[in-house]
């Protein structure tokens, strides 16, 4: 009896622990969003925040934060949840610690659907915008099962290098066919596949909060219910059946979702890559194996990664900004090499 | 396709596969063809020039006619440049995939092209007006640190160095320096100078830089040639080499700096173009079978030529503007990638 309920205290204790964590990485984000609200080429005492925020500010201090900066703060949170929670499932599906959506060539997919589709209606009316996701969904769909129809062998499966190393060869061939293309068009066109192809936050409107909103309010909570399904696929193929999972349509459906929300984020936000990598492994370092808990960790500290990165690309040379792809690759690429070096032949 | 299927088995059992006829075909006729394909780059572009008028250019050049000027000034350091360019990128792709016996092995694959820009763009920024006979040592220093941090991390791993492995690291290396160039190149604006070079595009030769650059590339492929004997044993692996009484550490850094000699000069004029130290060494391993006296001087002229072309029909794919080669050689060269990793990168 007093085992039982030691046991079980140690274990709200434990479950406590994760909760806790999980709300300093939304502290974290609040602290961030405050920040970044604050960063750029007009400084905002905090004062004047507040005063706009509460709906008191001048015009000017309206405009820049309701227009220019909330939006764009508010596509990197949940650009950030997105590509997060994208590698999560990723990683749960494959068994492969080191899948990413940007690393395997989803996200270049999703991004040649969006340079083509913007090459062609370069006004940004409302119905395009609107329209951005379901063809970055189209084109990241189409690319994941290339790349999986690709690293296929009769006899051995799929093996997680084998995979890796397909998708990186299509994401560079994806991006030379993307340069190729818009070059034939316009000069414009070329300079936004560049701005494309760094990850620049590019959609900072409110119309693109909204073309991407209704993709993150289905699929996040969809995954969300699918945790314990993570779980058990976790443990093997065999345990997994044993326990009565339908593990290929699970597996199929899940991917679906992990591809529509790597293809919806990467159309308003440009090629970032390694947040869907990160996140994850941050999120199991700090709160253990169970998607219960990892998923939310996760998409909380996608969502903090990328705010600070476009804050920081922000900040560090204004007015001009660095994208912040470039932010999170030069964090990413060498916690990639770190995982890779660790990770079993 | 079938006979270089399991290369090393096959060397095993059949002892070395040679086919000096076919090399020298290949020699000769491919030095014919790079001549050709060169003088046909010269005379296409914004001015059209027939032929007679490239040669009289060429050895009688006469500085009062604009064609003559046009082809000394612009269009032949460029063409120059793209022969080299890929002779420099075939060489070294051979010698790596030689002395690794990793059939993956690329400069642009494993972080040594990414190394060299990201040296030169902090060139660029920090000592901008430097002389390109500097410039050029920045980018062998740059495709030595591409290198080691791949290598390096590819055998900290606990599997080792497995192909597939080295090219992961390469890609992370890649994305890793690219970032930071083009953060660089951003923070000190001086993106608008690197980004088409980044690309790769050899629209930027000049004729001071390809002298210097020509002196490197002919040195390196020469010591090279010098080195293939040897780098033919280290290609049937380490023990039997080392059987055979060869130095193998001595011919591992004579070949590594020639490697990095090769790749660094290649980028410096160039930018990052990678694959075509994939492509070109498997072709010529396919047409002339595994001794490397022939490989790396065949490899020599198919890599140039291969540039060449591709400089050629970068100009041609829509002009006025230039499409970057980079891109062009990456849609021949992911194919071959693919086709070579579902192989499973056996060592070769």
């Amino acid at each position: 009896m007093i085992d039982k309920q030691f046991i079980s205290s140690y274990q709200q204790n434990k479950k406590k622990r994760k909760v806790y964590t999980i709300l300093i990485i939304i502290l974290l984000i609040f602290i961030s969003f405050m920040i970044s609200m604050n960063t750029g080429y007009i400084r905002l005492s905090p004062l004047q925040l507040l005063e706009t925020l509460i709906g008191m500010g001048t015009e000017q201090q309206n405009l820049i934060l309701f227009e220019f900066r909330l939006p764009r703060i508010v596509i990197s949170v949940l650009v950030g949840m997105g590509l997060a929670l994208a590698g999560c499932v990723l990683q749960g599906v494959s068994g492969n610690p080191l899948a990413d959506p940007g690393i395997l060539g989803i996200n270049s997919g999703a991004g040649l659907a969006v340079v083509l589709f913007i090459s062609f209606f370069p006004s940004t009316s409302d119905v395009p915008v609107m329209f951005l996701p379901v063809l970055a969904f189209i084109g990241a769909g189409v690319t994941a099962i290339i790349i999986y129809a690709l690293s296929y062998k009769r006899g051995e499966g799929i093996s997680p290098t084998r995979l890796m190393l397909t998708g990186v060869a299509i994401a560079a061939g994806i991006s030379a066919a993307m340069i190729i293309l818009t070059l034939r068009l316009t000069p414009d066109n070329y300079q936004f596949v560049a701005v494309w192809l760094a990850g620049s936050i590019w959609g900072s409107n409110w119309m693109f909060v909204l073309s991407l909103l209704p993709w993150l309010l289905i699929l996040i909570p969809y995954i969300f219910i699918k945790a314990r399904v993570l779980n058990t696929l976790n443990l093997g193929e065999v345990t997994a059946t044993g326990l009565g999972v339908n593990i290929e349509k699970e597996r199929l459906f899940l991917l679906a979702a992990a591809v529509a929300l790597a293809g919806s984020s990467v159309s308003v936000s440009g090629g970032i890559g390694f947040i869907g990598l990160i996140a994850p492994h941050l999120a199991r370092q700090l709160v253990g194996g169970k998607h219960q808990f990892v998923i939310p960790a996760a998409a909380a500290l996608g969502a903090l990664l990328l705010l600070v990165a476009d804050t920081i690309g922000r900040w560090f040379i204004q007015p001009s900004e660095i994208p912040a792809g470039i932010v999170v690759a030069v964090i990413g690429a060498p916690y990639f090499l770190y995982l890779l070096a660790k990770s079993k032949a | 396709m079938s006979a270089y299927v399991e290369p090393s088995l096959e060397v095993k059992k059949k002892g070395l596969k040679s086919r000096p006829v076919i090399a020298t075909i290949i020699l000769i006729g491919g030095i014919i063809g790079l001549l050709l394909a060169i003088g046909i780059s010269v005379s296409i572009g914004a001015a059209e020039i027939d032929v007679r008028t490239v040669w009289s250019a060429v050895f009688q050049y006469d500085s009062t006619l604009v064609p003559h000027q046009i082809i000394q000034e612009t269009r032949l350091p460029r063409v120059i440049g793209a022969a080299l360019v890929g002779s420099s990128l075939a060489v070294s792709g051979s010698i790596m995939q030689g002395m690794t016996r990793n059939p993956l092995a690329d400069p642009g694959l494993l972080g040594l092209n990414a190394g060299a820009a990201f040296m030169l763009a902090i060139c660029f920024a920090f000592f901008p007006g430097l002389p390109y006979i500097y410039i050029i040592l920045f980018a062998f220093v740059g495709a030595a640190l591409g290198a080691g941090l791949v290598f390096g991390v590819g055998s900290l791993a606990k599997g080792g160095l497995t192909p597939m492995r080295l090219v992961l690291a390469g890609a992370a290396v890649t994305a890793l320096l690219v970032a930071l160039s083009e953060g660089i190149a951003i923070y000190y604006r001086i993106n608008q100078d690197l980004a088409f070079w980044n690309a790769g595009g050899v629209s930027g030769a000049r004729w001071e830089n390809i002298k210097i650059m020509a002196s490197w590339v002919i040195l390196a492929i020469l010591a090279a040639i010098v080195l293939s004997k040897s780098i033919t044993l280290l290609s049937l692996g380490e023990e039997i080499a080392v059987g055979l009484g060869q130095k193998t550490g001595v011919i591992k850094l004579f070949g590594t700096i020639i490697i990095l000699i090769l790749a660094g000069s290649a980028v410096s004029v160039v930018g990052a173009v990678g694959f075509v130290g994939l492509v070109i060494p498997h072709i010529t391993r396919f047409l002339v079978g595994y001794d490397y006296r022939w490989i790396i001087p065949c490899s020599a002229v198919l890599g140039g030529g291969l540039v060449v072309l591709a400089d050629l029909a970068a100009r041609m794919v829509n002009p006025p503007q230039e499409t970057p080669i980079g891109a062009l050689i990456a849609v021949i060269g992911v194919p071959f990638f693919l086709y070579l990793t579902r192989k499973g990168g056996q060592p070769l």
